[in-house]
């Protein structure tokens, strides 16, 4: 029945968009709240991705900055020394030896100065920083202590391991005379910042350095055992003039290390250990929380298609007619087809959006909620532009993926059957 | 022109048998029959929304049985407007709206010429003050003279018009036929009219009885066409 009075307050048929659009639109329109309810469970859907992304996604370069903190991504050392049975080669006849393992003596990388000009060309390294690792013994009073050394110069090496951002007391100056040590060395030897230190390295040298800082690496072990001082001190104590037992290498991508390490001992005489390769367990807890992350993903993204595709369905069955007057007054299967994806598309894209805002603010929430008891933050997000915008475009991309199945059945609807239904 | 469903099987019908009808341009003519005699199927095969099983379909002088789908939709198009005993009009669009939607999806009109064209039939069929009504505001006999304008659209050669006013009281019913009558006459399209109203047949120009899949003339006998001349040939 009519109904007299106001006309209808319809938006103006926005005429510059495509026919499909037009109509994909306002039937989204006229199933205002279906509509609603689907966007509302895609935003869900996405809400979720992008929380559950950020979170671990922060989490996770969260950890490795923190493994990363003391260590670099490489490390460049001498190769080890192997034992070979001598043969004799003659036909017939076999040898049988019994091979000791050697003992690995400290020595330095042969020709260190033209490795660290070669590894220093590669554009996928950032710096490279030689260095003497060795063993000692610090004497104070009756106490002593058998310690790491790791002498350095502090100019390439702060940029491989930001030692000066770990100081708690004192500063990271290192001129030949000085030390730093880790917060428990101090702690145990009662020692505080300016105060000596007598050093006997294993190569039977001794000298009398001054502590100029005390660090803390948040490792209990690494605080007791670290020690570190100028290159040329450490040369000194560990009888390797000239020499360096290591390189630290820190590259551009921190995941591509085990690769550039590969290339590095291809090309040069020296053994080449990533972070990876030395923190294998962390490193694969970290790729299965990567894989796990993943399939949620995966699966929540494949919920969101299903629940799209469902409501299309049911929706090319209510519209039935509708479609059959369409074909009938000469709209083409192929325009049928668009306006059904156009719908799938415009589903994901609402979805996206709504869930973008939703996500966005759950972890705004989330981070003023989760804190230290300092009142640190707990947690570090990493919320890109890039997050946001991939996840739009794979919504809307699964919204019209979604759409397929049920557009394919309305184009191919019988146009007489669609109007008898 | 002969019509079956479930061809090869073994409940294969056969519901059209040998139809031979040729309509002229401008004719106005009824179609009666009993229920479940064939007249809606022939009305969809003469409106290429179905293909015959045997035979010919001519519209315009063009044969129709040879082509894909892709060009019949388009000749459907523009060639043949329906109305039927339902609307059938978009609700989720306003009256104007809806007569403009076969215009749109054609693509060949501007937006200014889509309007115009639109305007003009809704004030031919007396409905220019609700024009901006939604589908659902609008009465019954109003939704019916929506449908007439929008089968209109394309100035169709033929306009084909099954049971229109089926749903309609006597008052909308009678202005719905006298519309479609001044439309036949102001705009010359051929219109085959599908009624139970012997009444409303008796108005038209030429009456068709289908009985049991079969044409059986009553009255005026229908014309067969000279080769080339504009209307709607089967055979």
């Amino acid at each position: 029945m009519a109904a007299e009075g106001a006309p209808a307050a319809v938006l103006p048929f926005a005429r510059w968009l495509p026919f499909e659009w037009i109509v994909a639109i306002r039937f989204l329109r006229e199933g205002r709240v279906q509509t609603a309810f689907i966007i509302g469970g895609v935003a869900i859907g996405v809400a979720v991705i992008v929380f559950m992304s950020a979170l671990i996604t922060g989490l996770q370069s969260s950890l490795i900055e923190r493994v990363l903190t003391g260590i670099p991504h490489i490390q460049l050392t001498p190769q080890r020394d192997i034992v070979r049975a001598l043969r004799h080669n003659t036909p017939g006849t076999r040898e049988g030896a019994v091979m000791q393992a050697p003992l690995q003596k400290l020595k330095g990388i042969d020709q260190w100065q033209s490795v660290m000009a070669q590894v220093g060309a590669m554009p996928e390294v950032a710096v490279a920083s030689p260095g003497v690792s060795g063993s000692a013994v610090v004497v104070r009073g009756d106490v002593s202590r058998v310690i790491a050394l790791t002498g350095m110069i502090p100019d390439l090496y702060f940029r491989v391991v930001a030692l000066p951002d770990k100081i708690v007391k004192g500063s990271a100056r290192l001129d030949g005379t000085d030390i730093l040590i880790g917060t428990e060395l101090a702690a145990d030897l009662g020692i505080g910042v300016g105060d000596k230190l007598n050093v006997t390295g294993n190569g039977g040298a001794v000298t009398t350095l001054t502590v100029t800082g005390i660090f803390d690496l948040g490792n209990k072990f690494v605080n007791e055992r670290s020690t570190f001082m100028a290159l040329r001190t450490a040369q000194t104590l560990t009888a390797l003039p000239g020499g360096v037992t290591s390189i630290d290498v820190t590259v551009q991508d921190v995941y591509a290390a085990e690769v550039i390490a590969q290339r590095i001992m291809n090309s040069a005489n020296v053994e080449a250990d990533s972070w990876i390769t030395t923190n294998k367990q962390f490193f694969t807890a970290i790729s299965a929380q990567t894989i796990s992350m993943n399939a949620i993903r995966f699966f929540v993204g494949l919920s969101v298609a299903f629940g799209i595709a469902s409501v299309l369905v049911v929706s090319v069955v209510q519209k039935s007619r509708e479609i059959g007057i369409l074909r009938a007054m000469g709209i083409s299967r192929g325009q049928v087809l668009r306006i059904f994806l156009l719908q799938g598309g415009l589903l994901g894209l609402g979805g996206a959006l709504a869930g973008s805002v939703l996500g966005y603010a759950g972890l705004t929430t989330w981070m003023r909620l989760t804190r230290a008891v300092d009142g640190s933050s707990l947690f570090t997000l990493e919320l890109t532009l890039g997050l946001f915008g991939w996840t739009l475009l794979l919504a809307t991309i699964t919204g019209l993926v979604a759409a397929v199945v049920p557009a394919l059945r309305a184009a191919r609807l019988d146009p007489v059957v669609a109007i008898n239904a | 022109m002969r019509k079956s469903y479930n061809v090869g099987q073994p409940n294969e019908t056969e519901v059209l048998h040998g139809i031979d009808l040729v309509l002229q341009r401008g004719d106005f003519c009824a179609v009666m029959g009993p229920s479940g005699s064939g007249k809606s199927t022939l009305l969809n095969l003469i409106g290429l929304l179905d293909h015959p099983t045997s035979g010919t379909i001519a519209i315009g002088g063009v044969e129709t049985t040879t082509l894909d789908d892709a060009t019949l939709t388009r000749l459907r198009g523009r060639s043949i407007g329906f109305v039927f005993q339902h609307h059938h009009l978009l609700t989720a669009f306003t009256a104007l709206e809806n007569v403009m939607m076969p215009m749109l999806g054609d693509r060949e009109f501007t937006d200014a010429a889509m309007t115009e064209r639109a305007a003009a039939l809704i004030d031919t069929v007396g409905l220019t003050p609700f024009r901006d009504r939604l589908v659902g505001q609008l009465s019954g006999g109003q939704e019916q003279r929506v449908a007439v304008a929008r089968a209109l659209a394309m100035k169709p050669a033929l306009l084909l018009a099954d049971e229109p006013t089926g749903n309609l009281d006597t008052t909308s019913a009678d202005a719905v036929f006298d519309l479609l009558r001044k439309v036949n006459s102001d705009e010359g399209a051929t219109i085959l009219f599908v009624t139970h109203n012997p009444l409303l047949a008796a108005r038209c120009d030429h009456t068709i009885d289908v009985v049991d899949g079969q044409i059986v003339t009553r009255g005026t006998q229908v014309s067969t066409a000279e080769a080339g001349t504009a209307g709607a040939q089967t055979h």
